[in-house]
C-alpha cells in the first residue's frame, strides 16, 4: 500500500541510565564561588579588591592585637617588654592599660568598696527589663519593673531607703483614688483627684514623711555623690533614664501633633522642630551654662540630672516624629473603626491605634534609642566623665601618656556591643510582630 | 400620638464645658494655652529676675565689639581686631564648609555602600555590612577623635619628606599628607580680580627668617581653604630657591623681581562658579532642545559633546583670561608652604562626619532600592533595557521617592553634628560665637540665643530646599 512500517520497531528505551552527579563546577562551594565571587569581570575586579582590603586591614591588625601585652604597670614598661619580645621596632598593642584601668572606664570615680552597688543594680536592671522586652519571662517579674527604678536610685546614689518608699507612696495614693474612689464620685473627678492629690504629698508630705520615718528606723546607704560618677556607668544612666522618660513623652507629642486641637497641635510642632533644629550639644551647653537663668533665684540642681531632663526632651522631638509615621501610616479604617465602637479618644488611641502605630514605628524608636546612647558621650563637653572623657584623663596621667588605640577600641567596642544588640532586638521584634502573611 | 421629636432646647449649661464633645475640645485648648502661657511667663519672669540680680541687661552690642581672639582658619578675611560679629560669621563659614564638604562625600560614600551591599559577590557585601554597622554602632564622637589621633600620630611629619628615603608626596609631588594636615595644590591666577602683588626686591633672606617665614605660611595657609581667601602670600619667598617648580611659568615661589606673584581672590572664584553654573544651564538647555527634536522628528540629534562643550569652553577661557596655575606645596623651612593647607581638624571632622553619615546613607538607599520590587526590573527586562538602563530609568528614579525624605534628615543630621567640632578644636560657629566670645563678654543668654537661631535657620532651610527637590521627584498621581 504505501511505504508505512506495518511493524515498527517500538524506539523506547528499556533501561534507565544511571543518574550521574551534576558536573563539577555546577555542585558544592565551585558553583557557590563561581556564582558569587566570579561571575563577571567586575565581580571578579571587587573580589579581588575586598580581599586585599581585608588582608591589608587583618595583616595590621592582628598581630597588633593578638601580640598585645597585658601585664605592664606603664607605657614605657609596656614598650620596654614588646621590645624584649618581639624586637625592637616591633608595633603591638599594649592593653596593659585596660587590665588596669577598666573599673576607671566602666565606674569612674565610684568608690572602690562600693562597686557592688552598681553591678547589683545592673542585674536588678536586667531583671526588670527582661519581662518587657522578652514575652516568655514570668509576667510577675513585672512588680520588680514597677519598683526597680526607685531601688536603682537608691543603689547608685545611696542615702536613706524611705526617700524612694515615700516616693513610690504617691503612686499608690493615685492607683487607690483610682481604684476606690472613682465608683462614687465620677470617672473625671477621680482622674484630676489621682493626678493632684500625689502632686501635693510629693511636693509637700513626702520629704518630711521620708525624713521621719529615716529617724525613726535608719535603713540608709553610704551615699554617693554624682561627680563621682564616670565612664559607662554615667553613660547608662543617661541613656537608660533617657530613653524610659523620653518614650511616653514621645507619644505624647506625636498624638498633639495630630490632634485637631489647634493650639495643642502648633505648640507640639513648635517644641518638636525647635528642638529638633537645633544639635544637641547646644542643648547641653545649655542646660549647663543657662538653665539657672530660666528657674527661681537659688535653684541648683545637679548637672546629670539636667542633663537627662536635656536628652530627654532631645529623643523625646525624634520619637514623636517616629511615632507620628506609624500614626499617619495607619489606614483610616482602623479610626473609623474604633470611632464606630464608641470608644473614646483614649481607648480608641490605648487599645486600636498606638498599638498597630507602634509596632510600625519599633525600627525608627529603636534606632532613636541607639542614637540616645551614643550621644550620651557628648556630656564630656560640659564637664561630665563618660568614657572619651575618662580616656583622655588616662591619657593625661604620666604613666599612660601616649596610649590611644587601645583605650579607643575598648570604648568603641564596648558601645558597639550595646548599639549592635539594640540594633538586632529591634529585628527580632518586628520578626515576632510581623502578623501580615507575605 | 407619640411624636418624635428633638429633645427640648436647652441653655448652655456650664458642665457642658466638660462633657460635651462639642465644647470639650475648646475647654482643653483653653486650659493648655493658660498653662503654656503661665509656664512661659515664669520662665521670662525667671530670667529676668536673674539677669538684674546678676546685673546684666540683654543686648546684642558685644557683636560689635572687637573679638581680640584669632581664629586658625577662615574663609574670609579676619584677624583679632575685628568684632565678635565677624568672628561669628568666620565661624558660620567654617560650619557651612564642613557641612557641604560631608554631605556631598557622605552622599557618594552611602550610595556605593548601599548599592554594593546588595552585590550578589558575598565578599563585597559582607564588608560593606561590616562597614556600615561598624560605624553606625560606634559614638560619631569617637570617629572623630580616633581619626583625628590617626592623623596627628601615625602620618609623617614635614621633615620626614626631607631626603631620599623619606615620605613621598602624592599625585606628581603635589598633594603631602602630614601630621600636621594635608597640603594640596591651590589654583592661584596671575591676573586675578582682586588684584595682584609685584613681587618688590627684597634682602637675602638670612636663614633664621625661615621661622617667621613658616610662621605667617601657618596662619596665611588657613585662610586659603577653598575659595582661596586673600592670599597675600608675600611671605613666601624666601623658600622657593631653585625648587624647579614644576608648574613653571611664576608660581607664587618662584617669583623674580619685578614679576606678577599669581594669587586668587574671591571674585576670581565667584567668576568660576557663575561661569560654570552658567555652563551646566545652557548643557541643560542643549538636553531639552534635544528632546523637544526628538518628540517631534523621532531623532534625537547629538547632544554629548555639545554639553560637554557648553560647560568647559567657557570655563577654560576663563581660566586662561585669568592666567590660572597651579601652586604646588613646597617643602621649605620647617614645614611646607604654598598650595593649601587643609587642618587636621577639618580633615578629621569631615572624614569622620562622612563615613558616619555614609554608613546611614547606604542603609536608606538598600532600603529604597529594596522597595521597588523586583517585577519592574523583569518588566524592564522583557522591554529589553540593559542593567544599566533599566537602574537608571527604572529603578532609580522610583527609589528616590523613598530614598530622599530621610536622605534630607541625614544631611540635617549630619549639619548639626558638625557642632562635635569642639572635639578636635575646628573653629566653627560653636566655638567661635557659642564658645570664645561667650567666654569673653559673658553674653551666656544672647550667644545661645544666636547660636541656637542660626541652627534652626540653616535646618529649616536644609529641609525646604529637599523638600521643594522632593516634591518634584514624587510620584505625581491623578
Amino acid at each position: 500500500m504505501s511505504d508505512t512500517h506495518a511493524q515498527t520497531v517500538p524506539f523506547v528505551r528499556d533501561t534507565m541510565l544511571d543518574q550521574q552527579d551534576p558536573p563539577l563546577t555546577q555542585i558544592g562551594a565551585v558553583k557557590w564561588i563561581r556564582e558569587n565571587l566570579f561571575s563577571s569581570w567586575l565581580n571578579i575586579l571587587l573580589t579581588l579588591l575586598s580581599l586585599w582590603v581585608i588582608y591589608a586591614a587583618l595583616s595590621h591588625l592582628l598581630p597588633w592585637a593578638l601580640r598585645g601585652i597585658w601585664d605592664a604597670s606603664n607605657l614605657s614598661e609596656c614598650r620596654a617588654l614588646a621590645a624584649e619580645r618581639y624586637g625592637a621596632d616591633a608595633s603591638v598593642a599594649c592593653w596593659a592599660v585596660l587590665a588596669e584601668r577598666w573599673p576607671q572606664l566602666v565606674f569612674g570615680f565610684f568608690p572602690k568598696e562600693l562597686y557592688w552597688r552598681p553591678i547589683l543594680a545592673f542585674l536588678l536592671f536586667l531583671a526588670a527589663v527582661a519581662p518587657v522586652l522578652f514575652s516568655s519571662v514570668p509576667r510577675k517579674i513585672l512588680w520588680v519593673t514597677a519598683l526597680a527604678p526607685f531601688l536603682l536610685f537608691w543603689l547608685i546614689w545611696g542615702g536613706s531607703l524611705w526617700g524612694p518608699i515615700a516616693a513610690v507612696l504617691g503612686f499608690v495614693i493615685s492607683w487607690a483614688i483610682m481604684t476606690y474612689a472613682a465608683p462614687k464620685i465620677g470617672a473625671l473627678l477621680s482622674v484630676i483627684l489621682a493626678i493632684v492629690v500625689p502632686v501635693v504629698y510629693w511636693l509637700f508630705v513626702c520629704g518630711p514623711l521620708a525624713d521621719a520615718l529615716a529617724s525613726v528606723v535608719p535603713l540608709a546607704l553610704q551615699p554617693v555623690a554624682t561627680q563621682k560618677m564616670g565612664g559607662f556607668l554615667l553613660a547608662t544612666i543617661i541613656g537608660v533614664s533617657g530613653i524610659v522618660l523620653s518614650l511616653p513623652l514621645g507619644i505624647l507629642l506625636a498624638l498633639g501633633r495630630q490632634s485637631d486641637m489647634f493650639i495643642i497641635n502648633k505648640f507640639s510642632v513648635a517644641f518638636i522642630e525647635i528642638i529638633r533644629g537645633v544639635p544637641l550639644i547646644v542643648w547641653l551647653f545649655t542646660a549647663s551654662l543657662l538653665l539657672n537663668y530660666f528657674l527661681p533665684p537659688g535653684t541648683n540642681f545637679d548637672l546629670m540630672l539636667r542633663v537627662i531632663i536635656m536628652v530627654t526632651l532631645f529623643s523625646a522631638a525624634y520619637i514623636a516624629e517616629v511615632v507620628r509615621g506609624g500614626l499617619a501610616a495607619l489606614p483610616k479604617g482602623q479610626y473609623e473603626a474604633a470611632d464606630a465602637l464608641g470608644l473614646d479618644y483614649w481607648k480608641s488611641m490605648r487599645l486600636i491605634i498606638l498599638p498597630q502605630a507602634l509596632k510600625i514605628s519599633i525600627p525608627g524608636i529603636v534606632n532613636t534609642f541607639i542614637g540616645l546612647f551614643k550621644d550620651t558621650t557628648l556630656v564630656v563637653f560640659i564637664g561630665l566623665l563618660d568614657p572619651i572623657g575618662l580616656s583622655s584623663s588616662i591619657r593625661a596621667s604620666t604613666d599612660w601618656n601616649g596610649v590611644y588605640w587601645e583605650l579607643f577600641v575598648f570604648i568603641g567596642l564596648c558601645f558597639f556591643i550595646f548599639c549592635f544588640s539594640m540594633g538586632r532586638y529591634s529585628l527580632f521584634l518586628e520578626k515576632k510582630l510581623r502578623r501580615e502573611h507575605r | 400620638m407619640a411624636t418624635i421629636s428633638d429633645p427640648p432646647e436647652r441653655g448652655f449649661r456650664l458642665s457642658q464645658l466638660i462633657f460635651d464633645t462639642r465644647y470639650r475640645s475648646m475647654t482643653i485648648q483653653v486650659v493648655a494655652m493658660v498653662l503654656i502661657g503661665l509656664l512661659l511667663s515664669w520662665l521670662i519672669s525667671n530670667t529676668i529676675h536673674n539677669l538684674e540680680a546678676l546685673g546684666k541687661d540683654f543686648n546684642f552690642g558685644f557683636l560689635s565689639q572687637p573679638a581680640g581672639y584669632d581664629i586658625n582658619q577662615q574663609l574670609i578675611d579676619y584677624n583679632n581686631q575685628m568684632t565678635h560679629g565677624r568672628a561669628a560669621l568666620v565661624g558660620i563659614l567654617n560650619t557651612l564648609l564642613v557641612a557641604v564638604l560631608g554631605c556631598a562625600l557622605a552622599t557618594v560614600l552611602g550610595v556605593i555602600a548601599g548599592v554594593l551591599r546588595l552585590s550578589n559577590n558575598w565578599v563585597v557585601s559582607r564588608l560593606t555590612a561590616v562597614y556600615v554597622e561598624g560605624f553606625r554602632n560606634v559614638p560619631l564622637l569617637l570617629w572623630i577623635v580616633l581619626i583625628f589621633a590617626l592623623m596627628t600620630e601615625s602620618m609623617p611629619s614635614p621633615r620626614d619628606f626631607r631626603g631620599e628615603d623619606g615620605s613621598s608626596m602624592l599625585l606628581g609631588e603635589s598633594v603631602a599628607i602630614t601630621n600636621r594636615g594635608v597640603y594640596i595644590p591651590n589654583v592661584v591666577f596671575s591676573r586675578s580680580l582682586g588684584g595682584n602683588e609685584i613681587a618688590a626686591p627684597e634682602p637675602e633672606a638670612p636663614a633664621a627668617a625661615a621661622t617667621p617665614g613658616t610662621n605667617m605660611a601657618g596662619t596665611y595657609g588657613a585662610s586659603r581653604i577653598a575659595t582661596g581667601g586673600a592670599g597675600v602670600q608675600t611671605g613666601q619667598n624666601d623658600t622657593a630657591a631653585g625648587s624647579g617648580s614644576a608648574s613653571g611659568d611664576g608660581a607664587a615661589g618662584g617669583a623674580e623681581v619685578g614679576e606678577v606673584i599669581p594669587t586668587s581672590s574671591f571674585w576670581d572664584w565667584l567668576l568660576i562658579i557663575t561661569v560654570l553654573i552658567a555652563g551646566g544651564i545652557g548643557a541643560k538647555f542643549l538636553g531639552k532642545r534635544a528632546a523637544r527634536i526628538q518628540e517631534a522628528t523621532g531623532k534625537r540629534p547629538m547632544t554629548l559633546p555639545l554639553q560637554i562643550a557648553a560647560i568647559l569652553v567657557p570655563l577654560i577661557v576663563v581660566l586662561v583670561g585669568l592666567g590660572a596655575s597651579l601652586d604646588k606645596p613646597e617643602l621649605g623651612g620647617f614645614n611646607f608652604d604654598g598650595g593649601v593647607h587643609l587642618r587636621n581638624s577639618l580633615i578629621a571632622l569631615w572624614l569622620a562626619l562622612s563615613l558616619y553619615t555614609g554608613a546611614f546613607i547606604a542603609e536608606i538607599v538598600r532600603g529604597g532600592i529594596l522597595a521597588i520590587s523586583n517585577g519592574q526590573t523583569e518588566a524592564a527586562y522583557a522591554l529589553g533595557l540593559r542593567p544599566g538602563t533599566t537602574m537608571n530609568l527604572v529603578i532609580l528614579p522610583q527609589a528616590l521617592r523613598v530614598i530622599i525624605p530621610p536622605l534630607i534628615s541625614q544631611f540635617l543630621n549630619l549639619t548639626k553634628n558638625s557642632s562635635l567640632a569642639i572635639a578636635v578644636g575646628y573653629m566653627d560657629v560653636r566655638s567661635t560665637l557659642g564658645g570664645i566670645t561667650i567666654n569673653q563678654t559673658g553674653r551666656e543668654l544672647e550667644g545661645m540665643l544666636l547660636l541656637g537661631l542660626f541652627y534652626l535657620v540653616l535646618s529649616l532651610l536644609i529641609s525646604g530646599v529637599m523638600n521643594v527637590y522632593n516634591s518634584s521627584v514624587k510620584l505625581k498621581e491623578r
